[in-house]
């Protein structure tokens, strides 16, 4: 039980994806304007993260480790993932129509999302069980929401600072990334 | 590598195989017109119309959200072929058009001074901004970046101007904006906006019982743009050469300059632009929304009736006026004189409003000619009932029915329905009463050539009801008053003439309900005045005798005032079916009440037509006014003397039925529309000086 504690802390916070790994930068910058899109976005991932997690997981053991393919990892990942959001969007329309207003328009943006395909290649990297490798995606995911959660309160809060005027907008807001990610620094020292 | 290739192949089949049979399960049926007008649509996905893509575009003009003309890079073109899927002609559906609905919020002072903030959402989010004014514009220019059409731009006061031939109404703006300034609606959506606590509303327009944008068309006068001025007018008010003559303008009581300075004659001003257009010789166009088939019959031809009808046809409805006398007008031809208003003028208004596509059949009198229940039968769907109050009270003393004695109404529409203005009249008449219609009936006896015309009122000249500079024009005229005198009976001769009016002076004693001291008799002061023509002048009421075929099923709850009793938001009356407004709804009141009321049924019907529940906004302001917007005092304001009213001299107009009150010069228009400080809600700063001094 301890393992999971340490390995959720570490994948939320240590090894922040998008502040730690630098995965996931074009939506981090792009959905953080608003809190509202923020939300909408951060959820999206953690829905789509934990089934792609689970999804690749089995590709990986069942047919590319069994068949010795790992050289085709990527490719195949890609692919999942690609039709994993598909048909997930599709599943949603039609049986979930409250939740598909909510997550609609993000879900297509993940499709090419670079976090979601690093945390599954990270998940077979550290050779994580079935178990973990779902703790750990979630973990990710909710390390995404949590650092796009708070970077969009600070750019909004940022709209009322004196900014010089060649550094509004998204110079500012990568400014804010990087002291963000040095402060996520500081959690290198927990574990 | 062959293993690789074929587990490739597997897997891209497995997924193809999946999302297939997927697609087929979880297909959720659209309208199949939408991927047809989004074949139409250019396919860029830029986000242009307002909407997230083409397909979602698409979606919205099936929907019939968005016009054919949507896709803004694919041009007319496309609009065309959208429109022919869609079975519309491309310019059928109502185009959005962004407007400023604040003017001046620039010059609200400021609550406090800080220059980081540097977009409107980030002011929004500091204390709702750094102006006063909670309502107002903040300036930052928010909207202006996110439109895409280059459309909006910084104007020089300080606010955003919009473009209206760039503006293709996508909403971007109107999202942008945290403050609700810039809205981005429908004509047929500005026509049924009321005014509304969140409002940004000048004291003025709160007062208007027809809540015309004041301040808005006299700027507009002020830079010359004489057609903007009366569009502004027409989009609250579709008769505005009657309101411009007789209007006793409420508005400008609660005047800002007028505080300090007396009041902008908004009046004059309005007279000014609509004689203008009469006198041009050419209407401005009057855009109405396409047709909806749904058919209204508006009965009563007054100004209720033909406001309503104005509105309702502009909704796109048909409408059918039925008018009991041989022409339209109700008490504006029938009951105001031709001195103040004349037929000429009326008949080129009422033209205007009829060739919109409204149909008028005269000498039609509900409970004669036709029931509300034959309306129902003959298709009408919604039936608004603007019948006026025609019936005089009779003052209630003995004698009152010898010959020679008249009421006023009965008297007025006597002499406006005869064809050259005269009817037979005695040489010394009196007038029981004190309101507008007693004065009206004076004035016009002068002018038929009575010797000496008196009024006999039971207060003094202070208590009248009627308006001041009626009043006055009735003294300059050689009306005689005589005050505090009830009368006690009418005397007649022994052929049944009319030889006096007996009264009883009065005295005021404590004030009463009204607030008015109340009339003590004085016992034992019997008086005669020696007339021969006695006109009672005391108030009038609805009718109720229309309704005596109806059934009991088709009848509307009258109050005790013999008004109909409705909800006085709605004008809803206890039949969901039926409207009404004016004066039949009210009482006797001011013109501008029946036209405000018009509109004010006409989005009820409309509502009701459209299946929508008939009801208002939560916000509603009608009537009241917004605390806050009402000072005290007025600092910095330079006294300017008000436009006086340029009117014929007495020797001429007592000997004829010409106009007597005349239209003010461009000139002096120009002036007195320079010295309106043009207020809105709270903002005004001294230090701007604008239009103060």
């Amino acid at each position: 039980m301890g393992d999971y504690f340490v390995l959720i802390i570490s994948c939320i916070l240590i090894n922040n994806i998008l502040l730690a790994q630098y995965l996931g930068n074009c939506p981090f910058l792009g959905t953080s304007k608003k809190m509202e899109t923020a939300i909408g976005m951060g959820m999206a991932v953690i829905f789509v993260l934990v089934m792609a997690g689970a999804l690749t997981w089995i590709a990986n053991k069942f047919i590319l480790i069994k068949y010795d393919l790992v050289f085709l990892q990527t490719i195949v990942f890609i692919l999942l993932i690609a039709a994993l959001v598909q048909f997930v969007e599709m599943f949603l329309k039609k049986s979930i129509p409250a939740l598909y207003a909510g997550l609609g328009i993000f879900l297509p943006l993940i499709t090419t999302n670079c976090a979601v395909m690093g945390v599954c290649l990270i998940n077979i990297k550290e050779e994580y069980t079935f178990v973990e490798s779902l703790v750990s995606s979630f973990a990710y995911a909710a390390g995404f929401s949590l650092a796009l959660i708070l970077f969009a309160g600070v750019r909004e809060r940022i709209l009322l600072a004196r900014v010089p005027k060649p550094l509004l907008d998204t110079s500012i807001g990568l400014i804010t990334a990087g002291l963000l990610s040095l402060t996520f620094f500081a959690f290198k020292g927990m574990v | 590598m062959i293993e690789a290739v074929l587990v490739m192949m597997f897997i891209g089949a497995a997924c193809g195989i999946l999302l297939s049979v997927a697609s087929k399960v979880f297909y959720v049926w659209e309208d199949p017109r939408i991927s047809e007008v989004e074949y139409y649509t250019a396919g860029a996905n830029c986000g242009g119309c307002g909407y997230a893509g083409c397909s979602a575009a698409a979606a919205a003009v099936v929907a019939g959200k968005a016009a054919p003309s949507v896709c803004i890079v694919g041009g007319p073109e496309s609009a065309q072929k959208i429109a022919a899927v869609m079975g519309v002609s491309a310019g059928s559906a109502e185009a959005l058009r962004s407007m400023n609905s604040c003017s001046g919020g620039f010059r609200a002072a400021d609550k406090y001074f800080y220059d980081g903030a540097q977009t409107c959402a980030a002011l929004a989010n500091l204390h709702g901004g750094r102006r006063v004014c909670s309502v107002g514009c903040l300036g930052m220019g928010d909207c202006i970046r996110s439109c895409k059409f280059d459309a909006i731009h910084m104007g020089s006061e300080g606010y955003p101007v919009v473009d209206e031939a760039k503006c293709v109404g996508c909403g971007a703006c109107e999202r942008a904006c945290p403050k609700n300034i810039l809205t981005v609606r429908t004509m047929s959506q500005r026509l049924l906006h009321f005014n509304e606590l969140d409002d940004a509303l000048a004291p003025c327009q709160q007062t208007c019982p027809a809540e015309i944008n004041i301040p808005q068309y006299i700027d507009q006068i002020r830079k010359g743009d004489y057609a903007g001025a009366v569009n502004t007018i027409r989009e609250r008010n579709p008769l505005l050469l009657t309101c411009g003559r007789v209007c006793p303008h409420p508005c400008e009581n609660y005047c800002r300059r007028g505080i300090e300075d007396e009041p902008v004659s908004i009046n004059q001003l309005k007279r000014f632009v609509a004689d203008w257009e009469m006198n041009s010789g050419r209407r401005l166009p009057t855009p109405c929304a396409p047709d909806t088939g749904r058919k209204v019959a508006v009965v009563g031809g007054g100004p209720a009736g033909v406001s309503c009808a104005y509105f309702l046809r502009r909704l796109g409805h048909n409408v059918t006026i039925f008018e009991a006398m041989p022409k339209l007008g109700g008490i504006t031809r029938y009951g105001i004189p031709e001195y103040r208003l004349p037929d000429e003028v009326l008949d080129w208004e009422i033209q205007g409003i009829l060739d919109l596509g409204i149909e008028a059949r005269l000498n039609q009198r509900l409970g004669r000619d036709f029931t509300l229940k034959s309306l129902r039968d003959e298709g009408y769907e919604a039936i608004f009932l603007g019948i006026g109050a025609w019936k005089d009270l009779a003052i209630g003393v003995p004698g009152e029915d010898q010959k020679g004695c008249w009421k006023g109404i009965e008297f007025l529409s006597q002499v406006a329905g005869s064809p050259d203005k005269k009817i037979p009249i005695g040489k010394r008449c009196a007038v029981v009463g004190g309101g507008n219609s007693a004065i009206d009936c004076v004035r016009t006896l002068k002018r038929l050539g009575a010797e000496e015309v008196w009024i006999v009122y039971r207060r003094t000249r202070k208590e009248m009801p009627a308006n001041e500079v009626e009043i006055v024009a009735a003294e300059h005229e050689g009306i005689q008053f005589q005050f505090l005198a009830a009368p006690k009976r009418v005397v007649a001769d022994a052929q049944g003439r009319v030889v006096g009016l007996e009264y009883l002076k009065m005295e005021l004693g404590e004030p009463d309900a009204s607030g008015r001291r109340r009339p003590v008799p004085v016992e034992g002061s019997e008086t005669i005045l020696a007339v021969d023509m006695v006109i009672s002048a005391i108030g009038q009421q609805p009718d109720q005798a229309c309704l005596n075929q109806e059934t009991k099923e088709d009848r509307p709850a009258i109050t005790r005032w013999n008004t109909y009793d409705n909800d006085p938001e709605l004008l809803q009356t206890s039949l969901p079916y039926l409207f009404t407004a004016g004066d039949a709804a009210t009482g006797p009141s001011l013109v501008v009440d029946a036209i405000g009321g018009g509109r004010r049924a006409a989005r009820s019907i409309h509502q009701f037509l459209t299946g929508q529940p008939v009801q208002t906004s939560q916000m509603s302001l009608r009537k009241k006014h917004i605390a806050e917007s009402l000072f005290k005092t007025v600092p910095g304001v330079v006294k300017k003397a008000r436009t006086p009213m340029p009117e014929l001299h007495v020797a001429e107009r007592i000997t004829s039925m010409i106009e007597v009150d005349q239209v003010i010069s461009e000139k002096d228009a120009a002036y007195e529309s320079n010295r309106c400080l043009n207020c809105c809600r709270i903002c005004y700063n001294p230090d701007k000086r604008v239009n103060v001094a």
